[in-house]
């Protein structure tokens, strides 16, 4: 109780000009952020004519589901069905986090909790991966994929994403929170470092499962397909949006009913996890 | 000398538990560090096959001539003095990515904190809410298209629209296809989309800022949020800082997506160029394996160098 009315005393202190000031600066920013979203939102639900109107409209005014259907009427016509995008984007997405989750989560206990030899060479090399874009390695991963036989597979996004560092990194931090005893008590009773893993760390750091979760989503989710992808079947929904955009004003509808779609999906899953997130990311900083 | 190893590495708890292991709980700590390996396993095998490989793999194949189908010529250093010496082209990559770096880089990070700080003074149910708001960009995938429609080069443009609707302008600009000022653009949609994973660190490094060091700080002689910020705040969040600044680093030099999709590849006269586009022209079109493989070789001393001379700097924060 004390802690809170010494923190309004010192609000006091601060200037209402100053607080004025830095919120129509948070406003502003906000704006800037949001309205483009606005766009795609509105953008999928105008009619035609509001699509074309001059000058141009933020919000809709009767809003419609047209955009919506044509879209299906313009696949249906296409050589793959639109369902085919939307299943690989699902497909990959769903993998690729699956695995990602248990197998970063997997590496992370014993990183964050076991003393071995090599344990602290491992996780710089990690830390050292979040410092170059993974653009670096495109040629080289190309010539393995090949090696692999895995060109124009799904194994060829799948795979490689169950390794993201970024994950294993943030797992890791989060893990390092476990209290020992815990795990201890574990071990005192025969247990097992698989089944400490999967029956005490695991339920401990479900916060940590959404990060991963939400982080490698959005990325698989966003895929191309890189260069790995050769075959339309096997294309993925970011590849039909951008088809359907290259088609020109007249797409313009059916484009932003992709735009909203794909852009929907990984917004939900963080206003729902959102508080996980963040409990997640206190425990993100880099020591010294 | 393996059991002399692996009783060093012994965890704290077990040589608590016995201050003179046997040999038979010295063999129960190996097996149970076998498990650790076991677990480790998966997720390394395939961190060492796609990430750690090709990154050896690229820095020798730039010492080559390389196509894909023959096997690889040793050039030695040539890839690299043709880069430097012959390729105009990528000194207007290089340019415009340590411009794209030098400005989306400091201002990206001081705007994830900036407005980690600003939301974190919010309610509970606000702070959600705008942390959703500034956070949305970054997760929406390729929406960033919308600024496509939104700088339009016909009076469909949002902004041709609005200013030719205000008579500011009698002619719609071709925003996208003019030197002058595609590169903004980019860097402007960069900026849009650079609210990430730093942003959320900062947001919970601030929540967990011990609320008593601020009093003891006013005992102090704190006077204002400034002082409080660079002398309690800033300090106290260092990791997650330094988090932060590998985050905006590492993707304010890959900066490729939103201009290949916005300006075009290339770009107008190359104005919107960069290291990454330019690695993939030559990897993805050329199939100048050898030349692209030593472009990424640049790239990654680049961005490791930058990331740990920021690393350097920032530890100095609040000393």
């Amino acid at each position: 109780m004390s802690t809170i009315s010494t923190a309004k005393q010192k609000r006091l202190n601060r200037s209402f000009l100053g607080d004025l000031f830095l919120f129509l600066f948070l406003a502003v920013f906000a704006a800037f952020m949001v309205v483009p979203l606005v766009f795609t939102v509105s953008n999928a639900l105008k009619p035609l004519n509001e699509l074309f109107l001059f000058p141009p409209t933020l919000l809709v005014r009767n809003p419609t589901f047209n955009n919506f259907v044509d879209l299906f009427h313009l696949m249906s016509t296409s050589w793959v069905p639109f369902s085919r995008y939307i299943f690989n984007t699902v497909f990959i997405t769903l993998a690729g986090t699956v695995g990602h989750v248990l197998l970063a989560s997997a590496a992370a206990y014993p990183l964050a909790k076991h003393k071995f030899p090599g344990r602290s060479l491992l996780f710089s090399v990690v830390v050292l991966s979040l410092m170059f874009s993974p653009k670096v390695t495109n040629i080289p991963n190309y010539v393995i994929m090949s090696w692999l036989g895995w060109i124009d597979t799904y194994a060829a996004i799948i795979v490689p994403a169950f390794a993201y560092s970024l994950g294993l990194y943030l797992m890791k931090q989060f893990m390092e929170q476990i209290p020992d005893a815990l795990l201890e008590a574990a071990k005192i009773d025969g247990a097992s470092e698989y089944r400490i893993f999967w029956t005490v760390v695991m339920p401990l750091v479900k916060p940590a499962w959404l990060t991963l979760t939400i982080l490698s989503f959005q990325t698989l989710w966003g895929t191309w397909g890189g260069n790995f992808i050769y075959s339309e079947q096997l294309k993925t929904l970011p590849y039909a949006l951008n088809q359907i955009i290259q088609g020109g004003i007249v797409r313009a509808g059916p484009g932003a009913a992709v735009a909203m779609f794909m852009m929907i999906v990984p917004v939900t899953i963080f206003v729902v996890s959102q508080s996980s997130i963040i409990q997640t990311m206190a425990s993100s900083g880099m020591k010294e | 000398m393996d059991r002399a190893e692996t009783e060093l590495n012994v965890p704290q708890g077990a040589a608590r538990m016995a201050p003179f292991p046997s040999l038979r709980r010295g063999w129960a700590e190996a097996k149970k560090m076998r498990q650790s390996y076991v677990l480790l396993a998966p997720y390394m095998i395939l961190f060492f096959v796609f990430t750690v490989l090709p990154v050896a793999m690229a820095i020798a194949i730039s010492f080559t001539n390389f196509n894909l189908l023959e096997f690889p010529k040793w050039v030695g250093w040539h890839n690299y003095t043709r880069m430097f010496l012959e390729d105009d082209v990528f000194l207007i990559a290089v340019k415009n990515t340590f411009l794209f770096a030098g400005i989306v880089g400091p201002i990206s990070y001081m705007m994830c904190f900036v407005f980690a700080w600003l939301v974190n003074e919010l309610k509970p149910r606000t702070r959600a809410l705008m942390t959703l708001f500034f956070y949305a960009p970054s997760i929406s995938g390729n929406v960033f298209f919308i600024w496509q429609i939104i700088f339009s080069g016909d009076r469909y443009g949002y902004v041709n629209g609005f200013l030719l609707d205000l008579g500011i302008i009698n002619q719609p600009i071709t925003f996208l296809r003019n030197e002058d000022y595609v590169l903004w653009i980019v860097l402007l949609v960069q900026l849009w989309l650079s609210l990430g994973v730093s942003f959320l660190a900062f947001i919970a490094g601030l929540q967990t800022v011990d609320r008593s060091l601020f009093e003891a700080g006013a005992v102090d002689g704190i006077r204002n949020r400034w002082q409080e910020l660079w002398y309690i705040t800033l300090p106290a969040m260092r990791p997650q800082l330094l988090f932060g600044a590998v985050m905006q680093i590492t993707a304010s030099f890959a900066v490729a997506d939103v201009s290949t999709q916005l300006a075009g590849f290339p770009s107008v006269n190359y104005a919107a160029h960069t290291i990454v586009t330019h690695l993939e022209d030559y990897g993805t079109i050329r199939f100048e394996m050898g030349y692209a493989s030593a472009i990424a070789t640049m790239l990654f001393i680049v961005m490791v160098g930058a990331n740990v001379i920021v690393q350097k700097l920032l530890r100095k924060v609040g000393e």
